[in-house]
């Protein structure tokens, strides 16, 4: 489904990703764990096609398609979505507006016509629901005044909603309570399906109890240096990054 | 050839409307000839008019209104028009009040709302006592010629639920006529009222509106005004508003301008008791070659006296605004808070915004702030929402859309606030594609 290969990329002249493979098939859950500024925001910043990053070589395509190659809304209107770990205040905007719009724009990309009203409302009010967050959250600015956890929460609000084939979770986990995390945490399982493909970043094994991945890579210095089962993160819990780091430098 | 040249034909527009009434008020309105007689129309000397030409509205003859059209068509154009608020309605047809389409209703005890034409005995204690006859030519001649207007009289402690719906409407004349209303607003002590002044009409209306708004706030006194001007594109219009606060009173403008050819609000302010706050927000939204100037002035009169200002500007095509927000702190008006801003967004490379916010302290013991930006989206906002699949123009026009709700959503009554989004939404750029979203 994602397929990155030998991804390099630089941000004002620093290289900052050296070279990155990754392949990411239907179905399968992805976690990305590895040190601060190892490069990991990075990838996925490159993957939705944010400015300021110069790709120097490789390439990332996404069903076939070259991703370096389409617009921004096009990524996310094929299903491939990024869920931010800081998500943007968009004030001024209301949530209503933004869900509404993004839905009938991938609509619209698959040959559907805009959605009734009624319906939509029906949608959101349910995901909403599932989300534990009150109505209320509809009517507000896209992130204004939101807590943290709130902020992650309605990351993933909009997933339920435009049901990407592949979301890029970056730090879904960071800043959330227990209760928090575990309705977070039930919304991407529920996403969880033969035909998606989510790709986790974190930094914390508490996230991977609750969704449980099928392959853990190391991330460091702007490369993949390990790939493996779920035991790898117990293990990286335990022993933190500097054997793997080692391992791979022999 | 200059305007004074136009100041006699001027004149003789009004000259029948001297007469009318009772004998002070014609001794006033004569007093405001002699003054228009020297002051002319303000000419782009003056510093306040240095970048709006009204030359090309001083040639044009405009004719008095008759009488109100109480025709079907202009009944389903009051409706049409109307914001549909719950309220005390006064509508005006051409600036002639129409009895058949307002609705005064019970009044509460102490509150006085009054068509001024048939009740001009009444004004008499008010009228001229805030705006000066010669603030600039088009109050001197305002002042002289008036047709009609209201007045809302509120005793001390009076307090009105309902707001006061003041709808103008505009309708297409063979003669393009020169609609000059009168709105004069007394507030005793502690007393409250919101107050809202709309201006709307068919798009082929090409009158000029000249209106002197007065208000006049006793201690304590609480006062909202919405002024809404969403005139057709080939309308001019010309407004001043002239504010009197006393000790701890509270005025809060909202002044929303959307229509016009040319339109030019003047805001005054005289705070001049302690403890007296003014809040000014505005927005202005320009297309094709509208041109829309928005002036306020502020003085802060006395110790202890806040002002803030927040007007936003958007201008599309070719139009242009200006912007001058003056605030003055006189000599020993100590302890002032003072905030002003002004934000543009011009969304074509031929709109153009002229801003100017001006501090002028006499005191020491201010706290103050002003600036003005003519700016760019935020970038980061525009890749969140492309992120989401929604596409850059949308994207754009959601944020643009955004920048005025900043201004809007301080509107405090729903039916207005829902309406002024939609009707900006539609005078934006049609690219955006925000219909059937918002
Ligand atoms: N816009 C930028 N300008 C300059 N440097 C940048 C920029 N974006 C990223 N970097 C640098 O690139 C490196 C990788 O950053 P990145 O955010 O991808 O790390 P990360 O693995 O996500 O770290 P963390 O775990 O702390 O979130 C860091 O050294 C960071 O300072
Ligand atoms: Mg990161």
């Amino acid at each position: 489904m994602l397929e990155v290969k030998d991804l390099r990329v630089s941000v004002e002249d620093k290289e900052i990703l050296k070279g990155l493979n990754l392949t990411i098939n239907p179905g399968e859950v992805h976690a990305i764990m590895g040190p601060n500024g190892a490069g990991k925001s990075t990838l996925s910043a490159v993957i939705a096609g944010r400015d300021g990053y110069e790709v120097t070589g490789g390439s990332i395509t996404f069903e076939g398609e070259d991703v370096l190659d389409m617009e921004i809304e096009d990524r996310a209107r094929a299903g491939l979505l990024l869920g931010f770990q800081y998500p943007v205040e968009i004030p001024g905007v209301k949530n209503v507006y933004l869900l509404k719009a993004a839905l009938n724009a991938k609509r619209e990309h698959l040959g559907l016509p805009e959605i009734e009203a009624p319906e939509f409302m029906k949608l959101v009010r349910e995901k909403l629901q599932f989300m534990k967050m009150d109505s209320s959250f509809l009517h507000r600015s896209v992130n204004e005044g939101f807590s943290g956890g709130e902020k992650k929460r309605n990351e993933i609000l909009q997933m339920l909603i435009l049901e990407p084939k592949l979301a890029l979770l970056d730090e879904i986990d960071s800043g959330l309570d227990i209760d928090a995390l575990k309705v977070v945490s039930e919304g991407v399982n529920s996403l969880r399906d033969a035909g998606r493909s989510i790709v986790m970043v974190t930094h914390y094994q508490r996230l991977l109890d609750y969704i449980v991945p099928d392959h853990i890579h190391v991330l460091s210095d702007g490369k993949i240096i390990k790939s493996g089962d779920k035991s790898l993160a117990l293990e990286l819990e335990k022993r933190g990054y500097d054997w793997v780091i080692e391992e791979a430098a022999q | 050839m200059s305007l004074a040249e136009f100041t006699d034909q001027w004149l003789s527009a009004v000259t029948p409307q001297i007469s009318e009434g009772p004998g002070w008020l014609t001794d006033l309105r004569q007093g405001a000839v002699e003054q228009f007689a020297v002051l002319g129309l303000p000419h782009a000397r003056l510093e306040n008019w240095k970048y709006t030409d009204v030359k090309a509205l001083a040639k044009r003859n405009f004719s008095l209104p008759g009488t109100a059209n109480a025709s079907a068509d202009v009944e389903s154009l009051v409706n049409k028009s109307s914001l549909g608020l719950d309220a005390i309605r006064l509508v005006f047809v051409d600036g002639v009040f129409s009895e058949s389409a307002s609705t005064l209703g019970d009044l509460p005890a102490g509150v006085q709302v009054l068509p001024l034409a048939k009740n001009a005995n009444a004004a008499k204690p008010v009228l001229g006592q805030v705006a000066a006859a010669n603030f600039s030519g088009f109050t001197a001649l305002n002042l002289a010629g008036w047709q009609d207007g209201v007045l809302i009289d509120l005793a001390a402690n009076a307090v009105l639920e309902q707001p006061v719906y003041l709808q103008f409407v505009a309708t297409e004349q063979e003669n393009p006529v020169l609609v000059q209303p009168r709105i004069l607003i007394k507030a005793g002590t502690h007393a409250q009222a919101t107050i809202v002044e709309h201006y709307a009409g068919v798009e082929e209306a090409a009158n000029l509106t000249n209106v002197v708004t007065e208000v006049d706030l006793a201690d304590g006194a609480n006062i909202t005004h919405y002024k809404l001007q969403q005139e057709s594109a080939k309308q001019y219009h010309i407004a001043s508003m002239h504010i009197q606060q006393k000790r701890d009173s509270r005025f809060t403008s909202h002044n929303v301008c959307l229509g016009g050819k040319l339109a030019r609000q003047d805001i005054q302010v005289e705070l001049s008791g302690e403890g007296a706050e003014v809040n000014l927000n505005g927005l202005y939204l320009g297309n094709g070659r509208q041109h829309l100037d928005n002036h306020t002035l502020v003085n802060h009169n006395a110790p202890h006296t806040n002002s803030n200002e927040d007007y936003k500007g958007i201008l599309n095509d070719r139009s242009r605004g200006v912007f001058n927000g003056r605030a003055v702190v006189h000599k020993d008006a100590q302890k002032i808070e003072a905030h002003q801003s002004n934000a543009n967004l011009l969304l074509s490379d031929k709109a153009e915004i002229d801003t100017k916010p001006e501090l002028e302290i006499y005191a020491d013991d201010v706290k103050c702030s002003h600036g003005s930006t003519t700016g760019q989206l935020d970038e980061n906002a525009l890749f969140a929402l492309r992120s989401r699949g929604l596409g850059e123009e949308m994207a754009r026009g959601l944020l643009t859309l955004a920048f005025a709700n900043e201004v809007i959503d301080r509107i405090e009554i729903p039916a207005v606030h829902d309406r002024l989004e939609d009707a900006v939404a539609g005078r934006l750029p049609e690219k955006f594609n925000l219909k059937g979203l918002v």
